[in-house]
């Protein structure tokens, strides 16, 4: 009896890995092993000509980070931009989902509409609005019709990264708004009759159980937006061409890691370096967060 | 009291309305910018209806960019390869995790959590060199293997499978069906509605990259789309109407998998969500 069924175990044990196996041997190539590939090459030197040379210089990639200058405003660029971003995004996204879960006609059809930007590519987006931000452009076009000021969106330093800032707002809002839609609808009824019972108005009945009910879901929410911002690569890269321009305004931790690691000779170690550390502000801020709100945690 | 509420529905729908208007405008004015002349785009006027509509766009950019069809095969090919590939493994692991008994299980569970946490700038310069040293650069292969799994479907596919009902599974051991039998003969088709939702995500996550196939793609011949897009534009660069013509080619196929299929939109998002 035993024997048979420790054979069984085994047997299991053998279906489990291979059922397995696929997701191993790609955990391990390409993300474990890399992961400590980056540690490694992080303390190197990288030299990509001809054969691939790695020689150890221990600190030196970290120490160079103190004295660079551009490594500096892109960490500056990024820590704005997802200062800015979350919040905003969050607010948003939880405005939209209580609107449109007040039980009015329509619901569906504005849900469809919202969606959209969520569906199209960084790339497609990124072209439509800079189509927009053109200085004789839509936007400017319309500035100019109610009287506002216009802005070179694409060329002011002073300026484009806030293009780019209204633009990711106004894309990512609708996905998280679907997360708190979903959220809503789990909150109970009887929590707002029972407000409505002791006369609360709708803004009361908000405030005091719609956002405290949805607390594990805002922390939720707001943990993707740190990791989503903190990534923020493809509309920078296809606004300035690859450069971070104008005058280093849209440079962010990433493009920068891309520059130096596929752009220029011989900097593929600090690149790998900096990757490293933008690693370690991501995970701070992730774990950060969750002791926050740990008494409600989700997960 | 009737008059109040009234205010407060004309207030919710003028917010719906307002947002609604700014989310389709942008899409609109592009859409009205590819049926446009060039000389009407560098006109500036601002019309959404074009005053000379015209499909020649359409045309230019598929003559003067021969190699924007096989932009749209790669793109197509490397999206249907990963989604395929996805939801098979992702299965498996899941139904692995959630099912079957074997040591290191926990500590794999674990792992994969973890690395749902690992955002994917850290590892694109190892994976550059790895892929280099296997000799996969500006090939499909270096942009489907390393893509064909996704932890935070493992993961999702373990929840699933968790609250499957494990009596269809012991009926059907009970039958004799092996493992593997039950797996793909039971369990996966009672699974199509997660399936679908990950397959709309991950399909479009393949579409719409742009970073790693930067990385891994350098011969124009082997370009995705967005790839493809962002050197058209340095190529026309204020030839705005194609542009925006290239855009909406690339925009109408995710477009159309939506129309039909944004029921498992939504539920895909709210399974992200932890639900």
């Amino acid at each position: 009896m035993r024997g048979k069924s420790s054979k069984k175990a085994l047997r299991e044990a053998g279906q489990g890995f291979l059922f397995m196996s696929p997701a191993l041997v790609v955990l391990l190539l390409f993300i474990i092993g890399p992961i400590l590939f980056v540690v490694f090459l992080s303390f190197h030197k990288v030299q990509l000509l001809g054969n691939v040379s790695f020689d150890f210089v221990a600190f030196d990639n970290f120490k160079r980070l103190l004295d660079d200058t551009r490594a500096k405003i892109a960490l500056w660029n990024t820590f704005k931009y997802v200062i800015i971003v979350v919040p905003c995004q969050t607010l948003l996204a939880l405005i939209l989902a209580a609107t449109l879960n007040a039980g009015l006609k329509g619901q569906t059809f504005f849900r469809i509409v919202y969606f959209l930007p969520t569906l199209t590519s960084s790339a497609v987006l990124t072209l439509i609005f800079m189509w927009m931000y053109n200085k004789e452009g839509l936007i400017n076009k319309l500035l100019d019709f109610l009287g506002l000021p216009t802005y070179n969106f694409l060329g002011d330093p002073g300026i484009a990264l806030n293009a780019i800032m209204a633009m990711n707002i106004w894309s990512t809002a609708p996905f998280f708004m679907v997360i708190y839609l979903a959220a809503l609808q789990d909150i109970p009824d009887s929590l707002y009759e029972a407000a409505e019972l002791d006369g609360a108005n709708a803004l009361q009945k908000f405030w005091l159980i719609t956002v405290p009910q949805l607390r594990p879901v805002t922390s939720f929410v707001v943990i993707m937006g740190l990791i989503g911002t903190f990534q923020l690569f493809d509309q920078s890269y296809i606004f300035s061409a690859g450069s971070g321009g104008p005058d280093n305004s849209t440079l962010t931790v990433v493009l920068l890691v891309y520059q130096y690691a596929f752009k220029t000779l011989g900097t593929m170690g600090y690149a790998a370096a900096l990757a490293f550390l933008l690693a370690i502000v991501i995970l701070t801020a992730t774990l950060i967060q969750r002791k926050f709100s740990k008494e409600e945690s989700l997960y | 009291m009737k008059k109040k509420m009234g205010i407060g529905k004309l207030l919710l729908y003028t917010i719906l309305v307002l947002y609604a208007l700014t989310t389709i405008i942008p899409f609109l004015w592009a859409l009205s910018s590819s049926f446009k002349s060039l000389q009407e785009i560098v006109s500036g006027g601002i019309n959404f209806i074009p005053k000379n509509f015209t499909l020649g766009n359409y045309k230019t950019i598929f003559i003067e960019e021969e190699l924007f069809p096989r932009w749209m095969f790669n793109s197509l090919f490397i999206a249907v390869s990963v989604t395929l590939l996805n939801l098979l493994f992702n299965s498996m692991a899941g139904y692995a995790l959630a099912r079957l008994n074997f040591p290191g299980k926990k500590a794999l569970f674990i792992g994969i959590l973890g690395v749902l946490m690992i955002p994917a700038q850290v590892t694109m310069i190892p994976n550059y060199l790895i892929l280099k040293e296997l000799g996969w650069l500006n090939s499909y292969q270096g942009m489907i293997v390393p893509a064909m799994i996704n932890a935070t479907y493992i993961f999702m596919m373990r929840q699933f499978f968790v609250n499957f009902p494990k009596e269809l599974e012991e009926a059907a051991e009970l039958d004799g069906l092996g493992k593997f039998g039950t797996f793909f003969r039971i369990v996966m088709p009672l699974a199509k509605p997660a399936l679908a939702a990950q397959a709309i995500f991950i399909f479009m996550g393949s579409w719409n990259d742009f970073m790693r196939p930067l990385i891994v793609m350098t011969d124009a011949e082997m370009f995705t789309l967005p790839l493809g897009l962002n050197t058209f534009k340095g190529q026309f660069v204020s030839y705005w109407n194609y542009i925006m013509a290239a855009s909406m080619v690339f925009t109408l196929p995710v477009l159309v998998i939506y129309a039909f299929f944004n029921r498992y939109f939504i539920k895909g998002v709210s399974f992200t969500g932890g639900k």
